[in-house]
Parts: C-alpha cells; structure tokens; sequence
C-alpha cells in the first residue's frame, strides 16, 4: 500500500488552520445570548434596558425586536406520520422549552461585555413543570412541552415486513426483552460559531459557519433575509469536529448573528462556549425499546416485534430521521423475514435531537445483538454461533428488507460478506487462547469477557453531490467539492481520485471544500455520504477533464487519444516519452487566447495556439480544461463490519478495562486506508464514550447538572485501547469508484459488543446488561442485584 | 472604561507590550490580542487542554491565566514549534504527520505542545507514560491511537 500523508497536515500542525473563531474581521462586533435558566417557563416581562445603557453596547434583541423575521425553522424532513412536529424560532416566545433555548441577544464591542449585558437582562420568569423522562412522556397529566401538542406525541409510525403474527404464532421459541439507552452528544471539541459580515455597497452577505452544509444555510439564509442567493456567501472553513452535531436547519445563531450583521452595518461573531454546546446544540441516543423475538428450534430468525418510544427533545427539526433509521436498521447482518416495528416520537423539556455520529444505528445494533445474545443463551448456543445461522449469504445480494430508508429509497444491501468477517474477526482474537486465558485469570479473580457484534450501515445517500475540475497553466488542479471537510481527510482522499483521474500528483491537486461561492450544487457532509457523493462526483468531473486533455492532446501530437497515457503530470505518446505535452502546456492551450502568463506559459502559448481562420471556439466548445460532475447514488450503499473486544471487570469498583479491541471493517474499496483506519479508531473511541463514559444527566426540572468536561466523561488517551483492524473489501455496484462510507461505522457496535463482553466476564454472577450507557457505579449495582 | 493595565509577554521570541483588561484571559490574549489563532480554546475550564501553550517553559493551559498574570513571562505556543520561516517542521510535528496524528486539527496544537514538554522532560516514555501525559487533552476524531504512535515515532527520532 502506498501511504499518502494528507496534504491539508502542516498547515494545520504550524497552527495555520483557519477555524471560524480566528477570523476577526476590522470593526468585528461579539454576540452573546441570553439562555433559558429553565427546562419549561413562561417568559413574562422583559427588561433589558440595563443592558442597552452598558457602555460597548450596541444592541441587545429579543423576539419582539426581530417582529416577522422571527419565524420558526423550516420541518427539513417532513412525513405524513409527523402529525405534530414543531420547530425552534430564533428567539423564544411566550415560552421556553428546554434550558439553552435562545431568548435574547446582545451585540457589543467584545464578549466580555456582551456577557456582561446578559447578565443584566431582567426577565420575569413563571417556571412551569418539567416533562424530562422520555419514557413517561405520553403519560395522562404529564406538562405538555408544546401546548397544542396532546400527550407529547410527535408522531407515531408502524411498519410491517412479511407476517410477523404468523411468524410468532408458529415458533418454537419466543424471547422478550426491554432495552434502555440514554442520550449523549457529539461534543466536537471546536464548538459552533458563526462571523457575519454585509457588505451594504455590493448588498452581499458573507458568512463564516463551523457547519456541516453550508450550502443549505447559504440558499435558507438568502430566503430569510430577503438576498438573491448568489449575493449570500457561506463559508465552513477548516471545521474542529462535527459528528453530526454540526448540521441542523437552523441553530438561532446562524439566523441571528447574519440579521444583526445586516441591521448594524457591522459585523458580528459568536462563537459558542462549551457550556452553551451543552445545552444549545443537539444531542442524540434516548430510545427505550421492547422487543420479541421468535425463532425456529435451531435459533434461526422467523419474526422480530420491535416497540420503542423516541426522545426528540423539545422540537423535531430533523422530523423523524433517527427513528427511521433505527427501524431499517435493526435487521442488520441478518435475514428477518417477517418484522413488525412500531414506535412513538416524543417531545421532552431538553435540547434538540438530530442526528449524532450512528444516528439512530447505536440503538438497532444494540437492540439486535442482545437479541442474538438471548437466543443464544437460551438454546445454548455460542452467540457467534447464532450470528453465523442468521446472516444474510454473499450470494443473497442484493437484498431488500422491505422498508423504506431515511433517503426514501429501498433499504436494499448492495454487496457484503458477513460470514467471512466474522471469521477473520475469529481468527484475529483466537477465541481458544482467549478461554484458556479467561479460565486461569478467573481462578486467579480476574474476571475477562469477551463480546462481539456485528452491524451494517447504509451509508453515502443521495441526494447528490457536484464537483469542479480544472487544471490551471501552471499545471496545477483545482477540485471543488460543495461539501465540506470537519477532518475527514477529504482534502487529500478527494485530491487522489482526481490525481488518479489526470495522471499527476496528488500534491498538484488543491481541494477546495465547504465555499458556497466555488460550488453552488450539493447538500452537505453527513450520514457517511462525502466519499460516495462528492468522490464520484470529482472522478465523473476529473473524467471529462482527462477526455479533454486527451482530445486536446491527440490534436496538437497529432496522435490518435488511444495512443496517448497521462502519468507525471503530462499527456505522452505510449513508448514515446519524449512526445509529451505537460498539462500546463495543454492548459495553457485551452484558453486561445495567445499570450500567457509566466515563461512556460507563455512559451506554451506561442507554441501551441495556431492561427486560425473563423472563430477560436467552436460552437458549444468551452474554452479550458476544465469540467463539472455530479453524482446520485440510486440508494444508499451498505458497509458492515465485526467488532470483538476482551474486557477486564475490576470487580470492587466495577470499572471496565479493555484489554484488546478488534474490528473487521469492509466500507468497499478503499481509497486511502491511513485515513479509513482513523475514521474506524474515532468512532470506536466515541463509541466506548457511549458505552461506559458519556452520559448527559438532566434533573427533573430539565436542568443539565453535568454541562461541563468535568462532569461529562469523554475518553481520554488512557481508556480507549490500542485497536486492531482488518479489511475485507467488498466494492459496492453503486457507484463508480466501488466505495462506501465509513464515517460513523466504528461507533454503531461498540454498545452492543460491550454488552455481551461485560456479561461473559460476569458470567459467574449472572449479570444482563439491557442498558447503555454504563459507569463503574451501575456494573456494582448490577452485581449486587444479580447477587440478591 | 474599564481599567486597563500594560503587561510585556515575550511570545515565540518575540516582545509583545500591549494595555490590557484585568479579566482578559490569556488564550483569547494570544489569540485576539496577538492574533496567534494555532492556540484553541474548546471549553474555557481547564479540561480539553487544546489551548495548552509553555509558560516559561511549563505546560500550562492558557484559558485558566489570565494575561496580566504571564506579565514578563515567556510564551511557546504552537506557531513557535517549528523554525520561524523554516520549511521544516519540528519532529514531533513532522511525526504527527507522518503518523496521521490529526484529523480535523483542533485539539492538535495542545497534543503537539503537551508532547514536546514530554518528550523533554522523559525522552523515552513508555506507551503507558505517553498515555498518562496525553490524559489532560482530549481529542474526538483519532481514538488517540496514531497520537501515541506519533509520540512514539517523534520520541525515536529525537532521541537517534
């Protein structure tokens, strides 16, 4: 394998990186906003005076200040059965309902000052009872988090596959389970932030957003503030993380810092601190599921019957997006003829869910291993063993589920070979040495377990991606993706394939991503989609490039193209080296215009534009070598993967060590496997935060009691082991490049494989794990229980 | 107006003297004062350590001081890692590179400090000691795992 270092790296390791925060345009001025102290609370009388007379103030808005603009955010993802979704104005009222909803905000000189009018904002505050707990949300007399909302019920959606009653009605066995998991947050560690800057002689809006789909913010913004799209600008510049955290149609300050950018004539910056990411930005994981299983004699799958009740939080922007997508993808690896899912969205007085890294996959995973691991144990059988009577065959594809998936489209696999993962998963962990290993250790008081999990992922969804490809006289290329980079190394995986495309090196591919003035086409980075929709979309925009280097080529060689080879930056006749022309040459040559600039240019340019008689164009040809490709995958594409991990148990204080981790990953064809092999270690590592570190504990009033790093226990370099990857490599028949996604695939089994580690260690004691996440504290609880 | 007081912090070599705010910390100093952005702040309490920069000579974490504290104070903060104008990095940098030790890059300039106060302090740490030290400066994309390894590679290095 040849290891190509990411071209985006000095600059970003000489501190050079540009994340919105550095920039501070002259005349800068610093927003600050006034939160909800409480979960639910009537707003009564505002005084804000105190605060408009600070000095450095400039101006200080609520919701009566911002009159028609404040409007609630667009439904993103509306569906028929989201019969009540409500969405977030920019600025609360009347009520809030979850602490960090927005209310009021001050623009001034600096953010100390802006902090310091906040503070002298009087408000007369009413607190109302708080509904918190999800899973009694739709209770009779609960607050109602939205007062036209009866029950706090969102939306309810029921589906079924086959005949899931016969299915039950006919099995040998019949298991049920009632499974918990709680609510966590991506916690990038660069927070939000959003710089404004209007500019009244061109009446253009330019805005820097540490967001995920700028396009989508440029076109809405436009919209809202009454600009023609092509005079709004937005710019996600270098992005410190995102994980799903950082798209949303809209947070307040991406709508209110631009407004204030435009009524001040000045421009204005905000940038989030670590306690308003913790109960302004979205969270994800809440869903309590009831399911049953019914299977043949031999353990196989005849019929699942999934129930579970979603915690939205207090809106749904993103509609009904992660429960959809826990549905489809519960199934999983395995064949599930007949299936019934049925669940219920539910609104609660805390911060908005959307989407976090596994969006709703975590959940599934979970939710279908502890199956596995029940049918398993009731037959007596090694879980592996159950797995391996269920999976879907290679030859079985493609294979469709018989649901619709969050795209619209069918959820139907692509390619896969799960069985063969498994193996190698087997074989890397040596299970007979690890049983050998886990005897004496018990005899010794240790206790080791070992779990394991198995998953897919629909990943690289439409709609579609577009991208741009030119070569430039200095023979230099120029790639433009619409969407955007948070660290995924696209700078350099998207510089390979046009490189690879025009026979030059990758260091002569500058990427562009996330720059709404560059790229006009696309929706943005999520849902593991930027490799299949933007990659093939510079491989078909780098393609036509290399046809016209080819055809331009042939012309001026005198050459038919198929004698001619692109390699080292030139077009050469094969076998025939000294019969070349550089792509700066045939660049130069493509815009007929004479004269060049720089020597080689310009000698280029002397060289190779003839005289010709009639126009220099011809009709419809384009001057330059440069083209535009788009990509729309027809669905998604589906990566799948096998994790294993050995855990140690301390049994006195009940921590959890891990003392191997091991993952086979098959996300297709794999374009640059450093970069693979750093998504895969990142979502572990977030993936073992939701397992046994991350958990956001809110109190019954709604308040957020853990809103600081040191309360909320992300994973330090100490509790996240060294991990061991494989690849099996099968190329999806949906796209051109043979790829699939891997962005979020190293988080969706951890909880699950956790599970099943932690209840091999404590065998002995007969410990179930039905919940995640998990902390010292709970496994103690949990032993003391199963001792009772 | 607020009181304003003169500090002169000696910042990558360079005197800086400038009048300053008595609550003005010392990360949003170095960032929006000197314009010094390598230096990040991700929580502003002390915990992520992305904004981890030497005070003469010891680590510390620049949203916890305020500036008027590092008042004729010497100050390393990543842009003072490699030579001014040099095409090279520093090793523990160019091993970062090497060993895809980043992804989006945030966290990367308190990892890159917090590794070369280690690496002069224990020029051959173990796995488990470079673990320990890296404790205080949390990253969310790399699962730490080619960060270590970097560690590792720019501790051969320097030490050969």
């Amino acid at each position: 394998m040849t290891v190509v270092r990411r071209t985006e790296d000095p600059r970003l390791l000489r501190g050079m990186g540009a994340y919105v925060d550095d920039f501070d345009p002259p005349g800068v001025l610093h927003a600050a906003i006034l939160r909800s102290p409480y979960g639910h609370a009537r707003i009564g009388a505002i005084n804000v005076s105190a605060a408009r007379a600070l000095p450095g103030v400039h101006a200080v808005y609520t919701a009566a200040d911002l009159g028609e603009f404040n409007q609630p955010a667009p439904l993103v993802v509306p569906h028929p059965n989201l019969t009540h979704g409500r969405t977030q104005r920019p600025l609360a009222v009347d009520k809030v309902c979850y602490i960090g909803e927005a209310v009021a905000m001050v623009v001034a000189d600096d953010r100390y000052i802006a902090e310091d009018a906040v503070g002298l904002i009087e408000i007369d505050w009413q607190p109302l009872d708080a509904t918190v707990d999800f899973r009694l949300a739709s209770q009779v007399g609960k607050s109602l988090v939205h007062d036209d909302v009866p029950n706090n019920v969102a939306a309810r959606l029921e589906q079924i596959v086959g005949d899931p009653e016969a299915a039950f009605r006919n099995a040998a066995h019949v298991f049920e389970e009632e499974l918990f998991i709680e609510r966590s947050c991506g916690s990038p560690i660069e927070t939000r932030g959003v710089v404004a800057v209007f500019d009244p002689f061109q009446e253009s809006l330019t805005v820097w957003d540490s967001t995920q789909a700028p396009l989508t913010i440029k076109n809405g913004l436009a919209n809202m503030l009454g600009l023609p799209e092509f005079k709004v600008e937005v710019i996600a510049p270098d992005v410190g993380g995102g994980f799903g955290t950082k798209i949303m149609m809209f947070f307040a300050e991406e709508v209110l810092v631009p407004w204030a950018a435009m009524q001040l004539r000045r421009p204005v910056k905000w940038t989030e601190d670590r306690r308003e990411h913790f109960i302004s930005a979205n969270q994800e994981r809440g869903q309590q599921h009831s399911v049953r299983v019914a299977t043949d004699a031999d353990g196989r799958i005849l019929g699942l019957d999934s129930e579970f009740v979603h915690d939205t939080g207090a809106y749904t922007p993103y509609g009904m997006v992660v429960p959809i997508i826990t549905v489809t993808q519960m199934p999983g690896p395995y064949k599930v003829p007949n299936y019934r899912s049925s669940f219920t969205v539910v609104y609660t007085n805390t911060p908005c869910v959307s989407p976090y890294r596994g969006a709703g996959r975590p959940h599934a995973c979970f939710v279908m291993e502890r199956v596995i691991d029940r049918i398993a144990r009731e037959l007596n059988l090694e879980p592996n063993e159950v797995r391996r009577r269920n999976f879907l065959q290679p030859e079985e594809f493609p294979w469709d589920v018989g649901l619709t998936f969050q795209d619209g489209a069918p959820t139907k696999y692509d390619s896969g070979n799960y069985p063969a993962g498994l193996a190698l998963c087997e074989e890397i962990v040596d299970i007979a040495a690890f049983r050998r290993e886990q005897t004496e250790a018990r005899e010794a008081g240790r206790y080791l377990g070992l779990g394991f999990a198995a998953y897919v992922e629909g990943t690289g969804i439409g709609p579609y991606e577009g991208a741009h490809v030119r070569i430039e006289p200095s023979g230099k290329v120029l790639a433009v993706a619409g969407l955007t980079n948070q660290g995924q190394g696209h700078y350099t995986t998207f510089a390979q394939i046009v490189a690879n495309e025009l026979g030059c090196a990758v260091t002569d591919v500058t990427v562009i991503t996330g720059d709404t003035g560059r790229m006009n086409w696309g929706a943005g980075t999520y849902a593991s989609r930027a490799l299949v929709t933007a990659g093939n979309a510079l491989a078909i925009a780098a393609g036509s490039v290399r046809q016209k280097v080819l055809a331009l080529a042939a012309e001026l060689l005198e050459v038919d193209a198929s004698d001619l080879e692109l390699r080292d930056g030139a077009a050469m006749v094969r076998g025939a080296p000294d019969r070349a022309l550089t792509l700066g040459a045939l660049a130069t040559a493509a815009n007929p215009i004479r004269y060049a600039y720089g020597q080689a240019a310009n000698q280029a340019a002397l060289r190779l534009v003839k005289p010709r008689e009639g126009a220099v164009l011809e009709a419809g040809q384009e001057p330059g070598l440069e083209a535009r490709g788009y990509f729309a995958p027809e669905r998604a594409t589906w990566a799948s993967g096998q994790h294993a991990a050995v855990v140690e148990i301390d049994l006195p204080t009940g921590d959890l060590k891990f003392l191997r981790y091991v993952v086979v990953h098959d996300c297709g064809v794999v374009i640059n496997q450093t970069i693979v092999e750093g998504q895969i270690h990142g979502g572990v590592a977030q993936g073992i935060g939701g397992a046994f570190y991350e958990r956001l504990h809110f109190d019954e009033s709604g308040q957020l009691i853990n809103a600081s790093f040191m309360d909320f226990l992300m994973p330090t370099a100490v509790e996240v082991p060294e991990i061991e990857i494989a690849h099996i490599e099968t190329p999806s028949p949906l796209n051109p490049l043979g790829v699939k996604g891997v962005g979020e695939a190293g988080t969706i089994p951890v909880a699950a494989l956790v599970a099943e580690a932690i209840e091999d260690a404590l065998a002995p004691f007969g410990v179930r794990i039905r919940e995640m996440p998990l902390s010292p504290g709970r496994i103690r609880e949990l032993l003391d229980e199963a001792q009772a | 107006m607020p009181e304003r007081r003169r500090i002169s912090v000696t910042v990558n070599g360079r005197v800086y003297a400038r009048d300053v705010e008595p609550r003005l910390l010392l990360s949003d100093f170095i960032r929006h004062e000197l314009r010094l952005t390598g230096t990040h702040v991700g929580c502003e309490h002390g915990v992520c350590g992305a904004c981890t920069v030497l005070v003469d000579e010891e680590l510390a974490r620049s949203c916890l001081m305020l500036a008027v504290q590092a008042d004729g104070a010497s100050i390393t903060t990543v842009e003072g890692l490699a030579a001014a104008g040099a095409g090279d990095l520093h090793p523990v940098q160019e091993a970062f590179w090497e060993a895809h030790g980043l992804q989006c890059g945030f966290c990367t300039s308190g990892m890159l400090i917090t590794t070369v106060a280690l690496l002069r302090d224990q020029p051959r740490p173990s796995d488990a000691e470079i673990r320990a030290a890296l404790s205080g400066n949390l990253c969310r994309c790399t699962g730490y795992q080619n960060i270590v390894k970097a560690v590792r590679l720019a501790a051969e290095r320097m030490a050969s």
